[in-house]
């Protein structure tokens, strides 16, 4: 499965590094980013092209898990 | 040849996003001992911009400062929205800026031309408001950093406070919304060639002609829009003010493209912690989450809020719209309700 690890980044990067990640159009993408503001900013691109999101978080640590209806 | 300076990339936290929120700034405020002086007019026990020393009947002393890491690559118009930031704390109390001093902070291997640049953006903008620059302090730092300490004069009687709002006011802000958001797009390299130069034009204007606009008038309360949001600092101006308001988001001027921007989540940090400070205290509706969202987002340099007699609504409008265009009438203040601010 395919994983974007954005953690330790500051916003844009994390939706810059996703957004490269969704452009060949894949249904499935995992998302790691270890920041509130990452993980709405994440979010909110991924509800923009038409994915759903579920977020599951871990000692501070987000993955998101992204699919497209 | 002297390398091309990126100076962004130099700052993580740029312009006034970069500001201590406005919750953790009150709580390590909160303990400090203060002398009583019946001349402080506005001291930092309340949340206002500047604060306003009474020196004679006549005259009153507005002292602020401001300054902040890179929010453009260019030091010379860095130096200009540093300066126009600064500037604007005067402006916001209803003052004129007449002195100020340079605060600089540069990296050592930093071009002595970047530097220059960056001051003569600073001294561009003190002489297009009046004031002079008479000196300064500068230290090395590794994230490079300007601003100005800035004292101005304001009738001692005749100074608006970011509270003192009344029922019915009316309320206009003088510039559109989305500097921070912009910027972050532009981080992410998604802004076309000259995109940016509405944003940078925003942040170099003076507020000087909107205050001479609102000094016309009955003005209750102001404030200037900086890095806790419109949200945030209507928030304020509600809260200390006892009452609430009705902001009309379609009367809201937003930047080009900054709905589309925050529809893609192109939003920085300063979104989410306004929204943690402010956010439990609007009432958001059920308007479009990119609309909300826009609406907490930090600004640099960012317009006046105004809160005017409504019986001098119309001819402050009339005023503001000949010399400041961007000025809109984005809502009205009303009694105290459960929430400090209704979008609709």
């Amino acid at each position: 499965m395919d994983i974007v690890d954005a953690r330790g980044l500051l916003c844009p990067e994390p939706v810059v590094l996703t957004q490269r990640a969704v452009k060949d159009g894949r249904k499935q993408l995992t998302v790691l980013v270890d920041a509130e503001a990452a993980k709405e900013n994440v979010t909110r691109f991924a509800a923009s092209r038409g994915y759903a999101v579920s977020v599951t978080e871990t000692g501070g640590e987000f993955s998101l898990s992204l699919t497209k209806a | 040849m002297e390398t091309e300076v990126k100076l962004t990339k130099l700052s993580n936290c740029a312009g006034c996003g970069a500001k201590v929120g406005a919750g953790t700034l009150a709580k390590l405020l909160g303990d400090m001992p203060t002398h009583h002086d019946e001349n402080l007019l506005v001291g930092f026990d309340r949340s206002d911009d500047a604060s306003v020393y009474r020196v004679s009947d006549e005259l009153a002393l507005v002292q602020t400062v401001d300054f902040f890491p890179p929010i453009v690559d260019d030091p010379f118009t860095f130096g200009q929205i540093a300066a126009t930031n600064a500037l604007s704390d005067v402006y916001a109390m209803g003052g004129e800026p007449k002195l100020a001093l340079n605060l600089l902070c540069i990296p050592e291997n930093m071009p002595q031309s970047a530097v220059q640049a960056m001051l003569a953006g600073g001294y561009s903008k003190a002489y297009e408001a009046g004031a002079i620059i008479t000196g300064g302090h500068s230290i090395f730092d590794d994230v490079p950093k300007y601003g100005l300490a800035v004292t101005g004069f304001v009738h001692p009687d005749r100074f608006y406070k970011n509270l003192g709002a009344k029922i019915g006011d009316v309320l206009f802000l003088t510039k559109p919304i989305g500097v921070g958001i912009l910027t972050t797009a532009e981080k992410a390299e998604m802004l076309e060639p000259g995109e940016i130069d509405p944003v940078i034009a925003l942040m170099t204007t003076l507020n000087k002609s909107a205050r001479d606009c609102a000094v016309r008038y009955r003005v209750h309360a102001c404030t200037d829009v900086t890095g806790f949001s419109l949200m945030g600092h209507m928030l304020e101006m509600m809260q200390g003010s006892g009452l609430s308001a009705r902001v009309e988001t379609g009367a809201v001027d937003f930047l080009p493209r900054v709905l589309e921007f925050a529809n893609m989540g192109l939003l920085p940090a300063g979104v989410y912690r306004n929204r943690t400070y402010a956010g439990p205290f609007v009432d958001e509706g059920d308007l479009p989450l990119k609309l909300r969202d826009a609406l907490f987002d930090p600004q640099t340099s960012g317009g006046l809020l105004i809160a005017v007699d409504p019986a001098d609504a119309d001819a402050l409008e009339r005023d503001l719209k000949a010399s400041v265009p961007s000025a809109q009438r984005i809502g009205v203040v009303l009694e105290q309700g459960d929430k400090s601010i209704y979008l609709v």
